[in-house]
């Protein structure tokens, strides 16, 4: 396949980016998308010129740091995988594929294609844990979970952490992140005991970090490459207004957490 | 010359650790406070290690080359990890899951490390779900255990394909929560270059800065070593790209001895390679291993009309499939241990049974299985796996067997440890996939997150103490110090010199031709003629590579080619020394198959006599050659038997 690439290109943080475009030929169909950049900044080392800079690891779509904005959707036009997964196949000989990094206030760009999105650990943070320390722990079947729960909650946890949501969301909301991991521990009887001390603490960093808000416009749920589940939303804002209200005061929290 | 001594504790296998913990030294709160560790690593073993200390009240300073500690490559891990619960009340035990273990490494392990292994793996499910990790269960509410290869109980624990995952965030979130209480300070895309000694003792690392490129000394009162595994010394494999040996290749070029660096997993059901552009490979977990049945076409013109893409294996007949690994080895069938599997693909793929376009592939089939159990189960056990498979292969595997070939997916060498996960090196630890580890030969499926996460929660923050204890009145150190100053030139000036070599070739070709030696000689099947040509050939690689690499950009801002050109230089020195460990050893034991050494079966034929001995390789120079020293293994507990999974 023959192809024109247009990438962002910036030096670093503090400096301007533009779009350059690259003519590229030869590319296999079977080859991944990250393939396809490796060819390219190849024959840029090859020419002398600085190669484009991604983040990836795993190149499975699991690690959740590939992070290309490519024609206009985070991960490209397919549905439910990472950019790491995309194949060539998917797209035409002779197509024009526009290549961007994450566009979001809270992800700066550090270069090229690489954003920083410390902001997330940064909420994990604030309360994204149950409040246990290593050893002393009671038989791990000691309290059955209905599976319906386990299975709910597991659907929550796949959430890889890429930040496609931020991206994908007009307002740079973080909503989805935040309320998969929220989600995650609330079906739990081992995360309900600080759920209400949770949901309040990752919101009001979320809010901090300069994440946007909500407007349930859905485009997160669209582009996630897990398929988080817009309901989430839905059961961390119930969760947050019960927290609000009193309906659940702050208990069980270990004195060494308080 | 280095010491060996593994520390075993006396008395009784099952009584050893609890003696050990009853007897050692440990750090009063107050002074736990002063002391601070370096954790070098944010994946199972490093979360796992740098949470719980800090939870003991260490200051400690956790460093990863990803943007966010949970990324490691711990995160990939699909299909489970072990723990001898017997909730399946199918007879399992503390016992059976530290011999299995023996076993499954082909007797190359330490009986006492492993049985303490088995015996803390129960702690650790009871660990996980407490943090919240949803493993599968079953509808009682219960949790859910699936087998994996080289067991004949179920004691695998998971959640859903995605095991790995859902530990690591486990362990983050551990780790996250230290972060916030100020225990614990994270420094993400950093990457460590080498490690300080002062007056023999590790006191800290040097580290790069991958967004300013700036270098920077940091100090602690140990060092421990959580960087996983070397597997990328073959450029394609299953591990993550950034994966590397850098960490404790430069600690055991400062002193710390290498263990069994030549054992090597290749993993029987991965991916087949498809074209010269590739740049990893995708492993399909042994999982589906429990419920796909592995062929090939029993007639070679069936094979043939298969790579010319004029049959399909749905139409080849059931009487005409040949069930190798069923037929070979009835007992345990699907299920025998990787390297068994692995070499039995190879076999029947290099006599001309292969299938796919490269003829280097067999089926993995699930058509029974889904006639048995309904496609809804089989999707509820493995959707994403069989997801990744077809983005990757763009062929439905509920509809047509899943094509695989074996793929270098682990390694059990790394740095040599005593029972307290020390390293030669005073002060020095490694943990998890980076130490030469518990799995001796072979490692059994499931066991690897269990092992990180052993070493992480349950046993360094023990045994750390027991070094620490005698520390408490070293004063905080001061990272301006000689031999920190020292060693930062030297690892600035190797980057220089990397930068400056500004020859023609780019660092992949480079990994690829390293690669492609290590696979041929080193990899699945091995003879003493191939490993002294790969001796030869990766030190001229080596020497082409100084003189020829092509580095683009500065050293003062991220600059990923740079990164990669200080890992590979090092992969270009361990490679040799693999080759050489393989060489010596002249036996085929576990994942370790010297082609001259088998039996009339074709099945790995070990020499007790000889080779019962972890051999821990020695840096003596750049110009020297390393140097052996043994451990010997005393089987105290088991007999030792010939491996038989028939
Ligand atoms: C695809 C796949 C599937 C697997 N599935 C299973 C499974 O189902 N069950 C099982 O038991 N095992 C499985 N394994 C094996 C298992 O995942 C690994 O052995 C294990 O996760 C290793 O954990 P670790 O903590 O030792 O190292 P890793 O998770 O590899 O972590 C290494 C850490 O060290 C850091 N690091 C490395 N080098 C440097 C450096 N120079 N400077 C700074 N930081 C550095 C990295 O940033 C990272 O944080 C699988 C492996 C693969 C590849
Ligand atoms: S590189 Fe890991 S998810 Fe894409």
């Amino acid at each position: 396949m023959d192809l024109t690439l247009k990438i962002w290109r910036q030096k670093n943080a503090a400096s301007k980016g533009k779009f350059v475009t690259y003519k590229i030929s030869d590319i296999s169909p079977n080859s991944s998308f990250l393939e396809m950049m490796d060819i390219l900044n190849e024959s840029l080392v090859l020419c002398g010129e600085d190669p484009v800079a991604f983040d990836h690891d795993c190149r499975e779509g699991i690690c959740g740091a590939c992070s290309m904005y490519i024609n206009g959707h985070p991960h490209g036009p397919d549905k439910a995988i990472t950019t790491c997964q995309l194949h060539m196949r998917r797209f035409k000989d002779g197509e024009t594929i526009v290549i961007e990094p994450w566009r979001a206030r809270p992800f700066p760009v550090l270069k090229d294609l690489i954003v920083d999105r410390t902001a997330f650990d940064k909420i994990i943070q604030a309360g994204g844990y149950v409040s246990v320390n290593t050893g002393g722990i009671p038989d791990a079947n000691s309290i059955p979970i209905p599976k319906v729960k386990a299975d709910l909650s597991m659907d929550a946890a796949a959430c890889i952490g890429c930040g496609a949501c931020v991206a994908a969301c007009k307002n740079a909301s973080a909503m989805l992140f935040v309320a998969a991991k929220v989600s995650q521990f609330a079906l739990l009887p081992q995360g309900r005991v600080e759920a209400s001390e949770r949901v309040q603490a990752m919101v009001a960093e979320m809010d901090n970090l300069g994440f946007g808000n909500c407007t349930n416009t859905g485009a997160c749920e669209a582009e996630c490459p897990k398929e988080i589940s817009i309901s989430n939303i839905a059961r961390m804002n119930r969760e947050f207004l019960s927290a609000k209200l009193g309906a659940q005061k702050p208990s069980g929290r270990t004195g060494s957490d308080a | 010359m280095a010491e060996l001594n593994s520390k075993i504790p006396k008395g009784q296998l099952a009584e050893k650790w609890t003696n050990y913990k009853d007897n050692i030294a440990l750090v009063n709160p107050a002074n736990k406070r002063r002391l601070e560790v370096i954790v070098v690593g944010t994946g199972l073993a490093g979360a796992s290690a740098a949470a719980s200390l800090a939870e003991m009240g260490f200051k400690v300073k956790n460093y990863c080359y990803q943007d966010s500690p949970r990324r490691a490559h711990s995160i990939a891990a699909q299909g489970g990890i072990n723990a001898a619960k017997n909730y399946q009340n199918d007879g399992d035990s503390v016992y059976r899951l530290f011999y299995d273990t023996i076993k499954g490494g082909d007797y190359r392990a330490r009986e006492a490390n492993v049985y303490r292994l088995a015996e803390v793996s129960n702690a650790i499910i009871d660990q996980c779900v407490a943090q919240g990790v949803p493993f599968a269960r079953e509808y009682g509410g219960l949790l859910d255990n699936r087998s994996f290869g080289g067991a004949q109980v179920s004691r695998t624990f998971y959640a859903r394909g995605q095991t790995g995952q859902q530990l690591l965030l486990g362990a983050y979130s551990a780790l996250s929560r230290q972060v916030k209480k100020g225990n614990v300070e994270l420094f993400t895309r950093h990457e460590m270059l080498d490690v300080v000694l002062v007056e023999g003792r590790a006191r800290g690392i040097i580290v790069r800065n991958m967004v300013t490129g700036e270098i920077e000394r940091h100090a602690a009162h140990a060092v421990v070593l959580a960087t996983g595994g070397y597997g990328n010394v073959f450029f394609l494999s299953t591990n993550a790209m950034g994966s590397n040996t850098t960490a404790i290749w430069k600690a055991f070029r400062r002193g710390a001895v290498f263990g069994n660096p030549c054992f090597t997993q290749i993993h029987p059901t991965c991916i087949p390679v498809h074209g010269d552009f590739q740049s990893k490979l995708t492993l399909m977990s042994e999982s589906l291993r429990n419920d796909g049945r592995i062929w090939v076409p029993k007639q070679k013109e069936d094979a043939e009309k298969i790579r010319k893409g004029t049959l399909l294996p749905t139409q080849i007949k059931e009487e005409d499939r040949d069930y190798y690994l069923e037929r070979r080895y009835p007992a345990f069938g699907n299920l025998v241990p990787r390297d068994v599997a692995s070499r039995a693909a190879k076999e029947r793929c290099d006599a001309g049974f292969g299938v796919g376009e490269t003829g280097l592939a067999v089926y993995l089939d699930f058509s029974d299985a889904i006639n048995r159990l309904g496609k809804s189960t089989i999707e509820a056990r493995y959707g994403n796996l069989f997801q990744m498979y077809e983005k990757i292969v763009d062929e439905n595997p509920y509809k047509t067997p899943m094509m695989i070939y074996p793929a270098v997916h682990y390694t059990m060498g790394g740095l040599w440890v005593d029972y307290e996960l020390m390293t030669t090196i005073p002060g020095l630890f490694a943990i998890g996939e980076a130490n030469f580890s518990d799995h001796g030969a072979n490692r059994l499926g499931a066991s690897a997150l269990m092992q990180g996460l052993a070493d992480g929660y349950f046993v360094l923050p023990y045994t750390i103490q027991n070094y620490l204890a005698d520390q408490i009145s070293v004063p905080k150190f001061s990272n301006d110090l000689p031999e920190f100053k020292l060693t930062e030139e030297e690892a600035v000036n190797r980057l220089k010199k990397l930068m400056n070599v500004r020859g023609k070739n780019t660092v992949d070709s480079f990994h690829k031709k390293l690669g492609h030696i290590m696979w041929e000689y080193v990899g699945m099947g091995r003879n003493a003629e191939g490993l002294k040509k790969a001796i030869t050939e990766i030190r001229a690689l080596r020497e082409e590579f100084w003189k020829d690499v092509k580095i683009p950009g500065e050293m003062n801002e991220i600059n990923p080619e740079l990164e990669k050109a200080s890992r590979v230089a090092d992969f270009l020195e361990l490679g040799e020394l693999m080759a050489r460990d393989a060489l010596h050893r002249d036996e085929s034991c576990g994942g370790h198959f010297r082609e001259e050494f088998q039996t009339t079966e074709g099945e790995a034929l070990r020499n007790d006599q000889e080779f019962m001995y972890a051999a821990a390789w020695e840096f003596t120079g750049d110009t020297q050659e390393p140097k052996l020293n043994k451990e010997v293994l005393d089987y105290e507990f088991v007999e030792v038997k010939q491996r038989n999974y028939k």
